[in-house]
């Protein structure tokens, strides 16, 4: 017989029934014990009999394990009707013999009681149903009915442990539901046959907006999740949403993903966002963070990656246009399969249906990015605490996914702009914040990093533009007087520019008049050199002719001296 | 279930037919016509137990009592026939079901109170001593 392989068959091991359940079979450690009743129990119109119909029908459809649905309030054909809604095809399965529907009905008006007694019949019924198609799994829905039927409490009670153990000699793994009672789990008291193990639902309206909630009371031989879960039931019948990962062992990564701003990349340790990491962008209304989302989206899907847009204010197309109007055309992203929107109310449902929406929709979907646009709408769903702790959820599971998260928050003016409802801004890895700067009768607007885990990440503030060829940061201008934006910071660097002119004029003229200088001195040199030149051969002619005069007194001398000598020797000895 | 009938089968009390109770049918009176105000009564039980046997027993004396001659009691035993007791709506054992004069009448238990059988089968006493309030 086809068992499932939670668990190795060990003769004093517990062993579990998946139920197929999404999310069930995680509180209670692998589904519901093994040839054991189990009690559902909750008030009207809390989903008993879904979720026990639910585990029949996975259990032949998904495990191979056919079933007995005995019902004693609603008829056949009501049932089949009920979850047809959530794409159950009963009239099918019973053909195929994986179901068999049996309704008993008790109509006190019809019966009398004489004498002793006893449920035989019903043993009969059920025992006839389950060895027809050899079910494992069986649901009695809701036998509580037989207390209205039959007078006789005390053979009922005696027959109700009859029955409770029979099922257990027969191996079968059943759920009986039953309603609640004032103050007992169950009206008659039935938690007293069946306690192996007992759900409670539960189904309440809080603020206008209805919740369903579901606490496994007790589970006997096991451990298992001893809070109240919220669940959910839609199309694809029940969902419970455990809260995953609270052991938090998520891989994490190291490449980074850009932020479609190039300037606020580089205020990022110059890379962008961790990848897998979460973001918080937060600011008053109007300071442009949803272009800053789009900027994210746009760049994600000119990456050739998927990203997912949530949006609880404007529609898409609302976003398309006014993307488009600063220079961003994000249509060709939706056509082509990479960008998807999804807008609706955060008042619609509650807010565990809107985690199941995101959830379900994320895994189809299988995005890199995942934007949510603003978180603090949800809020008004539930209450902050509900709000603040179905966020966690979803980061948990965003993070195990390592899907980029991008949240953004909408701050109500005159708060302190690091301050948060959700008290989110612990658990967030990176925060950047949009403020409004008002100075010389404006409002600019200007962004910074206030934390970056992780990652070196610049502390200025910058001035934040929206253009209309998209978002740009622009450095920050640092005057005389301090940071300037807007126009002041038009009029500063015009000045500035004026300044750097009229100085490289100044320069420009002093050049000019060096040159000048140079010349003229060069002029001078010229002169000087030329009045010595023409000294130097004056001195040099008179020492030539002074030379000459000299060597023509020599000459004469000689000749004197030479006449002189002649003479005497002639004539001297006398 | 079989597990319970063997353990008791041995008290086949003080029943007036032999008691195999597996569709026998048990006819009271002179002739074999089955005529058309004819009572039809069937006993669901679930093979030989105690409460099925005085069930039966406290059934036929009621019957011979009040009925002589027009009666017919057919008793199924849903352990042999299990598929019936899904058909016929049967919860309880033993259950007796009077199929005819209808409307459809059904009591459960084993039929200690006999007064209140003839009530709830809606039969006029046959002894004139025995008045009774008739049913609405």
């Amino acid at each position: 017989m086809p068992k499932p392989a939670k668990s190795i068959p060990d003769s004093d091991r517990l062993v579990k029934v998946p139920t197929g359940i999404t999310g069930f079979d995680e509180i209670t450690g692998g589904g519901l014990p093994f040839g054991r009743p189990t009690l559902i129990c909750g008030s009207a119109g809390c989903g008993k009999s879904l979720m026990a119909t639910e585990f029949l029908v996975r259990g032949a459809n998904e495990f191979g394990e056919p079933g007995v649905l005995m019902t004693f309030e609603e008829s056949a054909a009501d049932i089949r009707k009920n979850v047809s809604s959530l794409g159950f095809n009963i009239g099918a399965m019973v053909e195929r013999k994986q179901l068999v529907l049996d309704h008993v009905f008790i109509d006190r008006n019809e019966i009398e009681e004489n004498g002793e007694y006893d449920l035989e019949g019903l043993f009969i019924r059920l025992g006839h149903a389950i060895d027809s198609i050899g079910a494992k799994r069986v649901v009695l829905d809701t036998i509580e009915s037989l207390f209205s039927g039959l007078n006789n409490e005390a053979i009922l009670r005696s027959e109700l442990r009859r029955l409770f153990g029979w099922l257990k000699e027969r191996k079968v793994t059943a759920i009986i539901t039953a309603e609640r009672g004032e103050g007992n789990l169950t009206r008659h008291g039935l938690e007293e046959y069946v306690s192996d193990c007992v759900v409670l639902l539960d189904h309440r309206v809080i603020g206008q907006v209805s919740t369903r909630r579901l606490r496994v009371v007790k589970y006997r031989g096991s451990t298992h999740g001893a809070n109240e879960y919220p669940f959910l039931i839609d199309t694809n019948g029940m969902s419970v949403l455990p809260l995953s990962s609270a052991s938090m062992d998520y891989k994490v990564s190291n490449l980074r993903i850009s932020t479609g701003v190039p300037e606020l990349d580089m205020m990022l340790g110059g890379k962008g966002f961790y990848r897998g990491s979460t973001v918080m962008l937060s600011g008053t209304s109007g300071t442009g963070k949803s272009s800053v989302a789009a900027c994210l989206a746009h760049a994600t899907c000119r990456g050739g990656e998927r990203c997912m847009y949530f949006s609880f204010e404007e529609s898409e197309a609302q976003i398309l246009r006014n993307m488009r109007s600063i220079g961003m055309d994000l249509a060709p992203h939706v056509a082509g399969g990479l960008l998807q929107f999804h807008a609706s109310r955060p008042t619609v449902h509650g807010l565990e249906m809107h985690l199941v929406k995101l959830h379900r929709l994320i895994e189809e979907f299988k995005p890199s990015v995942v934007i949510l646009d603003p978180v603090t709408n949800l809020a008004t769903a539930g209450n902050v605490n509900d709000s603040n702790s179905m966020l966690i959820r979803l980061i948990d599971f965003l993070r195990k996914k390592g899907i980029t998260a991008f949240f953004i928050s909408l701050t109500s003016g005159g708060k302190t702009p690091e301050g948060t409802d959700e008290g989110m801004s612990s658990i967030v890895d990176t925060w950047l914040l949009l403020s409004d700067l008002e100075s010389g009768g404006e409002r600019n607007r200007a962004m910074y990093v206030l934390k970056s885990r992780g990652m070196p990440h610049s502390n200025q503030v910058r001035e934040f533009l929206i253009t209309s060829r998209g978002v740009r940061l622009v450095p920050t201008y640092l005057g005389p007087s301090g940071v300037l934006t807007g126009s002041a910071r038009l009029i500063q660097e015009s000045k500035d520019l004026a300044l750097e002119t009229s100085v490289q004029d100044e320069l420009r003229r002093k050049q000019l008049m060096l040159d000048h200088r140079r010349q003229a001195v060069e002029a001078q040199i010229e002169a000087l050199r030329a009045g010595f030149e023409a000294e130097k051969q004056e001195f040099s002619r008179v020492v030539a002719t002074q030379r000459s005069k000299m060597s023509q007194i020599e000459a004469d001398r000689r000749a004197t001296a030479k006449s002189r000598r002649v003479a005497s020797n002639g004539g001297s000895h006398r | 279930m079989k597990a319970k009938s063997k353990g008791r089968a041995t008290h086949a009390g003080g029943g007036a037919v032999a008691g195999r109770p597996s569709s026998a049918a048990g006819r009271g009176g002179r002739g074999r016509g089955k005529k058309s105000d004819d009572w039809i009564l069937r006993l669901y039980v679930a093979g030989q137990t105690a409460k099925s046997l005085i069930a039966f027993r406290n059934l036929k004396r009621l019957c011979e009592e009040h009925l002589a001659g027009r009666y017919s009691i057919e008793v199924i035993d849903l352990s042999q026939s299990p598929h019936l007791a899904h058909h016929d709506h049967i919860v309880a054992l033993p259950t007796l079901v009077r199929k005819l004069p209808e409307p459809i009448k059904r009591i459960i238990g084993d039929l200690s109170n006999l007064e209140r059988v003839l009530v709830g089968m809606d039969l006029q006493p046959a002894a004139a001593s025995k008045p009774l309030n008739p049913l609405p």
